[in-house]
């Protein structure tokens, strides 16, 4: 074997290495548009539920905006903000951000809000609070995420923020008050940095994907 | 190893080596995604189509592999084939492919089929080591659905849950029997004592058949071994 030129042993590899590489770019080509509308099909699903009884716009996933810390709103990474129109006019605004005051790590929530600062509901999408206790703000767990809905500014008054506990109108969960606490906190100040920024946010332009 | 006839081929994948009962090989994904029929059944059918394309492309190839190359040929071949099979299921499969999640990517690593490749393809011609693919490949996926499913029954009392992920439409919970199941089974050691009861339980039948097999026989030609 060890007698076969070394130049045509090397010519095998690249012709075989150039047929796997044109398989794999067909592919490719033949996939790349179906895959690109799933991701956009599964972020669309994954946002509806927080804008539960509201008719707006297809392609609320393009009107992504991105604002990188330092910014006003919780957390301190990334914040994400959708904007939602309904034939072209703006009738909602969607946060995806971080509460840091959970009780093991930070808790990622999406949020909802109609344009005149009403929430439309809002949900986890990641945390990692404890299994039987924290874990109760999934919606798949429990009602307790649901009574953000409707709620605004106002409704209750600043000192309403709280839960029941702290004289605050909202339920705790049985053995956890640390995580209900860091959610609702997350959920007003978005909505006072929603109040005060609100045509900002809807004059903003999309910010573009770094894929 | 023989060539060997189709039907005699598949059950040799099927049974008589089958890649995870007998050989025990890709123990990693079998373990890991069993956990419902439906992730053993996706998982087992990309393996399948991987193997069976894999070892069709190394036998076709067979006369122009030579000894230095051929491992870097195997792997660039098996590689391209994984990514292919993981960009169908990304485009036609989107929740099987969050789902099964890394282990589409890792079927690169299942070392039944570079083993395959080595052992059977690289020697046979295109349609023998087909074949092979196709027995092998069913033997691995049969053994991920029975798995799967019995840790899903153990598990959670359900059965075919989340059955949409294969066939589109909505969200399928399963046929449940119970509210929740023996959670053990879901856990990662469950998945040990399941793929211990499954070699066990293939173990016993070859030994009951060699036992009738023997005593159908004259007393001069049993078989003494085991």
């Amino acid at each position: 074997m060890s007698d076969r030129p070394v130049i045509k042993i090397g010519m095998t590899l690249a012709l075989i290495a150039a047929v796997c590489t044109a398989l794999v770019a067909g592919t490719y080509q033949l996939t790349a548009d179906r895959i690109v509308a799933n991701k956009k099909a599964l972020l669309e699903q994954s946002l509806q539920p927080a804008l539960a009884g509201l008719s707006y716009d297809s392609g609320v996933s393009e009107s992504r905006l991105v604002l990188q810390p330092p910014h006003e709103l919780p957390g301190n990474d990334a914040a994400v903000i959708y904007r939602v129109f309904a034939a072209e006019k703006p009738v909602a605004a969607l946060f995806a951000v971080t509460a840091r005051d959970g009780f093991s790590g930070s808790i990622r929530v999406l949020l909802g809000v109609e344009f005149d600062g009403t929430v439309t509901g809002v949900r986890i999408l990641q945390h990692r609070e404890t299994p039987g206790l924290g874990d109760k703000i999934e919606s798949a767990r429990s009602d307790w995420v649901f009574q953000f809905n409707r709620r605004a500014l106002g409704d209750p008054v600043a000192t309403g923020w709280a839960i029941k506990r702290d004289g605050g109108e909202f339920d705790q969960l049985s053995g956890a008050s640390v995580t209900p606490r860091a959610v609702i906190k997350v959920v007003r100040d978005t909505l006072i940095y929603f109040d005060a920024h609100r045509d900002e946010i809807f004059s903003l332009p999309t910010t573009e994907e770094d894929e | 190893m023989s060539s060997g006839g189709f039907i005699e081929r598949l059950q040799t994948g099927l049974w008589a080596e089958n890649p995870g009962l007998v050989q025990l090989l890709g123990l990693c994904p079998l373990l890991a995604v069993t956990t419902t029929f439906v992730n053993g059944l996706g998982l087992g059918v990309a393996t399948l189509l991987v193997l069976t394309c894999s070892n069709a492309l190394v036998s076709a190839t067979r006369r122009w592999i030579t000894q230095e190359i051929r491992i870097p040929i195997y792997v660039l071949i098996i590689a391209s084939l994984v990514t292919c099979v993981e960009l169908i299921f990304k485009a036609w499969f989107p929740t099987l492919d969050r789902s099964l999640g890394i282990f589409i990517p890792l079927i690169v690593t299942n070392c039944a089929i570079v083993a395959r490749a080595e052992v059977f393809a690289s020697r046979n011609p295109v349609g023998a080591s087909v074949a092979d693919g196709i027995g092998m490949g069913a033997g691995f996926a049969m053994l991920l659905m029975v798995i799967g499913a019995f840790r899903e029954l153990v598990g959670q009392a359900s059965i075919l849950s989340r059955l949409d992920m294969i066939t589109g439409g909505e969200p399928f919970s399963g046929f449940s029997f119970a509210d929740s199941g023996l959670l053990l089974a879901i856990l990662p050691p469950g998945a040990f004592f399941s793929l211990a009861l499954a070699v066990a339980l293939k173990n016993h039948i070859d030994y009951k058949r060699r036992i009738s097999r023997n005593a159908s026989m004259p007393s001069n030609l049993r078989q003494t071994r085991k």
